[in-house]
């Protein structure tokens, strides 16, 4: 059938500058670019062109340019050229549309709707180049109370496991499989460099990773349950169920054969070649009660040494259903807004399920803390942290710590093409093929991420002192320091901030 | 204030030792009135202490029977268990012997990863769920949602037996290893949706299945010698274990089933790129 479809990005090749060295033609995976018969000549198909700028980044002399395609179909605000195309699309193949990466729809973006407190005069601010700022979290369950020996001082109570993080930033679930082998290395190489952690996703944790990085790993536990032995639980530092995922809530995954390579097939213990496929729920929890049998089982497993982690998919019921995880004997609580990110998904399911993280955190913090439960449990947030300002404003809306994935991904290579379901990622990330794979060196895209760790801690640092708080545990929940701005009443109220303008209330007598 | 139904009330191993008799590497647990934790916690002391064979008693509802076992080097342990386990039993297992002389509940051998269960009667639902290796054999019959996403990789085949029958959705999303079905004194097995989205292992059925009760995924094949060889091993080991030494030929003489995939990928056309 011939397709209709038109070109999404268009290549644009500076003559003058290009003294066919053939750079670009080894760089490209999708082949947009090859040799003509001769060999003298370098042909460009465009209509291949998923726009990963490789080519662009590496060709010596400069001389490419990739663009988005500009001819289009006539404009219209609601046959959209990209609706257009989903349609020819699936008129042609027939099938599901699958994507890669977090929703790119524009939908409102609360982060950019809520703006941060800073002290004048009356609450002097901190400057965190000279003064101690505190940016260590521990995730986990807190007790009810503390009971101190009055002689020596020293605590009483029994403290539940926590994990002790140096910035309230982690690395979020990427499976191996999902992201390469080079890849899940650097997220592990530079969680133990900066002190905090990486979660494993659900494709099990290598055996010649797990001496060394077992300590920083979260290892996940979900409903495919690859690579889940007795080892893989006890050499990590905390464990984490996988109910869903921001990007695809209430679906399983699939990842496809082709990505099933040997050391896969072995982490995951599948025939090569075989789909890995997650079924959609657990099959051993079709309830709260199930869940905390689940939960206490691993616990049984790892003899009660780890924090259990629960993530969930930002949905309609979100603080309810998180009520009930807290009861189930949780240690924390991941949840993953509609915008959080993914290797494959249907496009149908990112785009359309779930609802933001902003809100998300706000109902279920507000919820627990109603509950007087909220100390039980710690609140990660999770899908679309963009930057340090993110960050500190889902920690300000109630979130404890929280999981940074495409972010990690950007920082290492990825432009976002959004192909990652094809396994071809030109930057070595989603790749499963040893000559891309080997595109990413550890040791160089590690350093990204601790260099971007560091930049962000600073900032968080500078937010913090600005606004007169010195340790990022009084900033938790502290919804003073947000106003909203372009929120409607009811937003506002949801979110539980004020507007923009709206001073302190009087709480006099 | 939240009350934990797991935690709350548990007592220290030093408060628990009087349940335990210690003879010559075998301690004698008795189960009565103590909580999952607590029974947990003490069968971990007891083979810290040298034992290399537990026996519980008067198990009534006990989870997670055996999943704390998990030591560095590794150790095999016996566990014979006297009443009814709970849920969970097993789950995790390191490598472990567990026989139990009575019926087992849910999750038996939730993703356990090797050594063997031996359950003298029945079992509940999601038996051998995301097994990895080792192998379990039930008596009697079991209930809904069994062997689901078993697994294997090379020499780690995990086997799951089943004496009588099973309820719907066996094998469903099956991965890797074998599930066999004995069909002892069924005339016709009433479960359905066997092996839905099946895309590795192999599963035999003795006794009569149709073509309607079995997944879209799910296809038939002739037996071979090799298969009826698996199969003599399988009821040998079946009878061996249950004391029905001279049922082997009987238990033989009926028509088995041999389901496998269609396809490694079954779900490989559903999409669009």
């Amino acid at each position: 059938m011939k397709s209709h479809l038109l070109p999404e990005f268009y290549v644009e090749r500076i003559e003058s500058r290009c003294n066919k060295c053939g750079v670009c033609v080894k760089q490209c995976p999708w082949g947009v670019y090859s040799w003509d018969e001769e060999g003298k000549e370098i042909l460009i198909d465009y209509t291949k062109c998923v726009g990963c700028q490789r080519c662009v980044i590496y060709c010596p002399n400069k001389a490419l340019i990739v663009k988005p395609y500009e001819g289009s179909y006539r404009p219209n605000a609601y046959w959209t050229r990209e609706v257009i195309s989903d349609i020819k699309k699936q008129a042609e193949q027939g099938g599901v549309i699958l994507i890669g990466t977090g929703s790119d729809k524009p939908y409102k973006v609360y982060f950019d709707h809520i703006l941060l407190n800073a002290s004048q005069v009356t609450n002097p601010s901190i400057d965190p180049l000279r003064e101690p700022m505190e940016l260590r979290t521990f995730i986990g369950r807190k007790p009810d109370r503390l009971e101190i020996d009055p002689d020596d001082f020293e605590i009483k109570t029994e403290i539940t496991p926590n994990l002790v993080i140096e910035t309230p930033i982690m690395f979020a679930g990427m499976s191996y499989g999902a992201i390469s082998y080079n890849a899940f290395l650097s997220l592990a190489m530079a969680s133990k460099e900066f002190g905090t952690k990486f979660c494993t996703g659900e494709g099990g944790l290598p055996k010649d990773m797990r001496e060394e990085y077992g300590e920083v790993a979260i290892v996940q536990c979900a409903s495919g349950r690859f690579g889940v032995d007795p080892e893989y639980l006890n050499c990590a530092c905390a464990i984490e169920i996988k109910i869903g995922q921001g990007a695809k809530p209430g679906i399983g995954g699939h990842l496809p054969g082709e990505k099933v390579s040997k050391k896969i097939s072995e982490t995951r213990m599948i025939p090569e070649g075989t789909d890995a496929l997650s079924p959609a729920p657990h099959h051993d929890i079709y309830s709260i009660e199930d869940l905390a049998m689940l939960i206490y089982a691993l616990k049984e497993a790892t003899d009660y040494e780890k924090p259990v982690f629960v993530k969930i998919a930002a949905v309609h019921n979100v603080a309810a259903i998180a009520s009930g995880i807290v009861r189930a004997g949780a240690d924390a609580i991941v949840i993953d807004g509609f915008r959080g990110g993914t290797g494959a998904t249907p496009k149908v399911m990112r785009d359309h399920v779930g609802i933001p993280i902003e809100m998300a955190i706000a109902v279920v913090d507000q919820r627990l803390r109603e509950e007087g439960i909220r100390h039980k449990c710690s609140i990660i947030a999770s899908g679309g942290i963009r930057c340090s300002a993110d960050v500190v404003k889902a920690i300000a809306l109630g979130a404890d710590a929280v999981y940074i994935g495409t972010a990690a991904l950007i920082a290492m290579g990825c432009t976002m093409c959004q192909k990652c379901y094809t396994g071809k990622c030109s930057w070595g990330i989603c790749t499963q093929d040893e000559n891309l794979a080997k595109r990413l060196n550890p040791k160089v895209a590690s350093k990204r991420l601790v260099n971007l760790l560091r930049a962000w801690s600073l900032e968080i640092k500078e937010m913090m002192g600005a606004m007169g708080i010195n340790a990022i545990e009084s900033l938790r929940g502290n919804r003073e320091h947000l106003r909203g701005i372009g929120l409607e009443d009811w937003e506002l109220r949801i979110l539980g901030i004020k507007g923009a303008g709206e001073g302190y209330e009087y709480r006099g007598d | 204030m939240l009350k934990d139904p797991y935690l709350d009330g548990v007592r220290s191993v030093e408060e628990l030792l009087g349940y335990v008799d210690f003879e010559d590497g075998t301690a004698i647990i008795d189960a009565k009135d103590l909580k999952h934790k607590e029974l947990n916690d003490l069968m971990k002391e007891c083979v810290l202490r040298g034992a290399s064979r537990l026996i519980l008693k008067n198990v009534c509802g006990q989870r997670y029977i055996g999943s704390r076992l998990f030591f560095n080097p590794p150790k095999r342990v016996e566990i014979e268990i006297y009443g009814t386990p709970g849920n969970d039993l097993g789950a995790f297992l390191a490598g472990h012997r567990i026989i139990v002389y009575g019926n087992a509940q849910d999750g038996v051998g939730n993703t356990m990863d090797d050594g063997e269960i031996v359950v003298h009667g029945r079992a509940g639902d999601v038996v051998a769920m995301c097994m990895r290796g080792g192998k379990i054999f039930i008596r009697d019959y079991v209930g809904y949602r069994c062997a689901i996403h078993m697994k294997g990789y090379k020499d780690k085949v995990p086997t799951l037996v089943i004496g009588q029958t099973a309820q719907d959705f066996l094998g469903e999303y099956m991965a890797g290893g074998r599930v066999i079905v004995l069909g002892i004194g069924i005339e016709r097995h009433r479960c359905y949706y066997i092996g839905t989205g099946m895309h590795g292992g192999v599963m035999y059925i003795g006794g009569k299945v149709e073509k309607h009760q079995l997944g879209r995924e799910v296809g038939v094949v002739e037996m071979d010698e090799e298969d009826w060889k698996f199969l003599e091993d399988v009821v040998k080991e079946y009878c061996k274990n249950f004391e029905m030494e001279g049922k082997e030929d009987e238990i033989l003489g009926k028509k088995f089933s041999k389901l496998i995939p269609v396809s490694k990928r079954p779900y490989g056309r559903v999409y669009s790129y």
